[in-house]
């Protein structure tokens, strides 16, 4: 069979304009991530009640490198505020960031939905109520007498069965079934769990108050042991949905042509929701519900970087991180020696920042 | 003699329960250009998309000779690229990146489009005279270049059976000329073959080596479009009242108005 389209021997034309590349993450924007994902590191290790230089700090944790050994000038006590309080939080507040919006930059493009987000499915909901079933059952400490379930452990588990029970329920249709049905399911879940979480609290009311503290998201808590919990999930849902961005942008064209073109949507889809699904479990699990970080920040980078999932994916991971861990700076210094929930101050910090940034793309783009 | 292009043997489809192709037997020969005709719901599109692999049928579909069900969905897509009646505009995606979707096929999975790739989405935008719009939004097209980049991302494919539903409906008289003609000049320098489906039935025997008149998911007649396009069985299968002129590349219809059709016409109530 002869083809329509031969190789071209020399190339492209000598001379293309840039916008002739395809799609991908342009050095600059890769560039400003990682800037970003650096400065939230050293202002989120710098800043508290005990401030520390930036500089001094900058060098303590080049220090962390194997073969450096430089002088900061900071006291011992100091270098242990940096290395067993702040950095694990700093770096706990990244992976979790990267990871909501990396699952929420993947959920929109599996589900062909802007309005996605990672608690899509249930992840919420189900993190909700099984964490409400072990506080309101006698935890202390956030361990049910007698049992080794601590609230960690409860939210993950709640979170991973609240999205297989919706994928079971969504898949109930047979050939029927499509994302539409998948986002239905994910809507009756949640209202079935936060039904049985809101009747649980009504019997318990004295829990209320612990429950709607971890629901409010934190990472008041977070030593290197909740980063070690953390990091594996992160690793694999990075590597598994970072791998797909380009199949991301192929499905954006819809099943049937995915198909022509010679993928298997189906089985993309439900790759990408395991590995997003799995990765907003670990999140939630170290650190409450987070709203906004998930849907704000894959838009935010969609209107400045570019709609391509190959940009997408890679910038948000990195942006998400950057913002979460900046704004529990924010969290823990604005009422200090108060914190303020995170995810309040995700949505106070969010809204604002993503009006500036649709302004600001409006006017660059015209 | 060498395999057709098409094979179709008793194709029925169902889709929810409804059957929509009820015994469809269909032979295309490689390079040749059939268009499918028929009127709303006789199945046309569905034909396509179970020639294309996108529809799970019974009955046998063969490609080159090679039953469908034995090609894997990568090789499926080297050999046969479809154009939808109204593909997705994905929002902000570029020309060139909508046009080298059609290098999937040959990208590795998970993997990302080489140089070749890139040289190959830039010879057909070259070929369809859309060099200078590989960094415009799609969205931002008119309807006939849009047209003629869902073509170009059909033909970066490099498939040589190209299945395409409707692919004048969106446009003006100018455009759907255009497009035709561009289809007609990329088939025969490469030996494509094409089939399509179509409403204007006079622009469609134009084109048509041989059409496919479809009515109630069974083929109603097939050949010409002079042996197709008549009077009579256009009046059986599509209820309509028209005149066929004999033009020169093939009839043409033109619909008149009925002095009287009982049970067609639309009772208008005043008050």
């Amino acid at each position: 069979m002869r083809q329509v389209v031969t190789q071209r021997p020399s190339g492209p034309p000598e001379g293309r304009p840039a916008a002739a590349r395809p799609a991908g993450l342009r050095p600059g924007w890769l560039v400003a991530g990682l800037a970003a994902v650096l400065a939230a590191l050293v202002a989120g290790v710098s800043l508290g009640p005990v401030s520390l230089p930036p500089g001094s700090v900058a060098v303590e944790l080049l220090n962390l490198l194997p073969g450096v050994g430089l002088d900061s000038g900071l006291t011992e006590r100091e270098i242990a505020i940096i290395t067993e309080l702040r950095l694990p939080r700093a770096v706990l507040g990244l992976l979790v960031g990267g990871l909501l919006a990396l699952a929420g930059g993947a959920y929109q493009g599996v589900f062909r939905n802007p309005l996605a987000d990672p608690y899509l499915l249930g992840v919420a909901a189900g993190a909700g109520f099984a964490v409400t079933v072990v506080i309101t059952a006698g935890g202390v400490g956030g361990a049910i007498t007698g049992l080794p379930v601590t609230i960690p452990l409860a939210a993950f588990v709640g979170a991973i069965g609240a999205v297989t029970l919706t994928y079971l329920l969504g898949s109930a249709g047979g050939r029927s079934r499509s994302p539409a049905t998948l986002i239905l399911a994910g809507v009756a879940v949640s209202a079935f769990l936060s039904a049985g979480q809101t009747y649980l609290l009504q019997r318990n009311s004295d829990s209320i108050q612990q429950v709607y503290a971890w629901l409010l998201g934190r990472l008041a808590t977070a030593g290197w042991h909740d980063v070690w919990l953390v990091l594996p999930y992160f690793l694999l849902t990075a590597v598994v949905v970072l791998l797909h961005r380009r199949e991301l942008d192929v499905l954006s064209v819809g099943d049937d042509e995915a198909t022509s073109l010679g993928l298997h949507p189906q089985r993309s889809r439900y790759l990408l929701i395991a590995a997003a699904s799995l990765g907003t479990a670990a999140a939630v699990s170290a650190s409450g519900l987070i709203g906004f970080v998930g849907i704000i920040v894959p838009h935010a980078v969609r209107l400045l970087a570019g709609a391509s999932y190959r940009v997408i994916l890679p910038l948000s991971m990195l942006f998400g991180g950057a913002f979460l861990a900046l704004t529990d700076v924010v969290a823990r210094t604005a009422a200090a020696p108060e914190e303020i929930p995170i995810g309040v101050v995700t949505a106070l910090l969010g809204g604002p920042f993503f009006v500036l940034v649709l302004r600001s793309a409006r006017r660059v783009l015209g | 003699m060498s395999a057709p292009a098409v094979a179709v043997r008793d194709l029925r489809v169902r889709l929810a329960g409804v059957p929509i192709l009820t015994g469809v037997d269909l032979s295309v020969a490689a390079g040749e250009w059939v268009t499918v005709i028929g009127p709303n719901g006789a199945g046309k599109s569905t034909l396509l998309r179970a020639v294309g692999g996108l529809l799970p049928t019974e009955g046998a579909v063969s490609l080159f000779g090679t039953p469908i069900q034995q090609l894997r969905r990568r090789d499926r897509a080297r050999v046969v690229a479809t154009v939808a009646q109204s593909p997705v505009v994905p929002a902000g995606m570029s020309v060139l990146d909508y046009v080298l979707l059609g290098r999937t096929p040959y990208i590795a999975p998970l993997g990302r489009e080489s140089t070749a790739d890139l040289a190959a989405a830039h010879d057909v935008l070259d070929r369809l005279d859309l060099t200078g719009f590989h960094a415009r939004e799609l969205a931002t097209l008119s309807g006939g270049e849009r047209q003629r980049v869902f073509l170009a991302r059909a033909f970066a494919q490099g498939a040589t059976l190209l299945l395409l539903d409707e692919p004048t409906s969106a446009l003006d008289i100018g455009h759907q000329q255009d497009v035709l003609e561009l289809v007609d000049q990329l088939r025969r320098a490469h030996g494509l073959t094409v089939v399509a489906t179509m409403h204007d039935l006079s622009i469609a025997g134009e084109y048509a080596d041989r059409m496919v008149l479809l009515a109630d998911g069974q083929v109603a007649a097939v050949g010409t479009s002079r042996e197709v396009l008549t009077t009579e069985l256009l009046a059986r299968h599509y209820r309509a009242t028209v005149k066929v002129i004999d033009g020169e590349h093939g009839p043409l219809v033109v619909p008149v108005r009925p002095t009287s059709a009982p049970g067609r016409m639309l009772e208008i109530r005043a008050g």
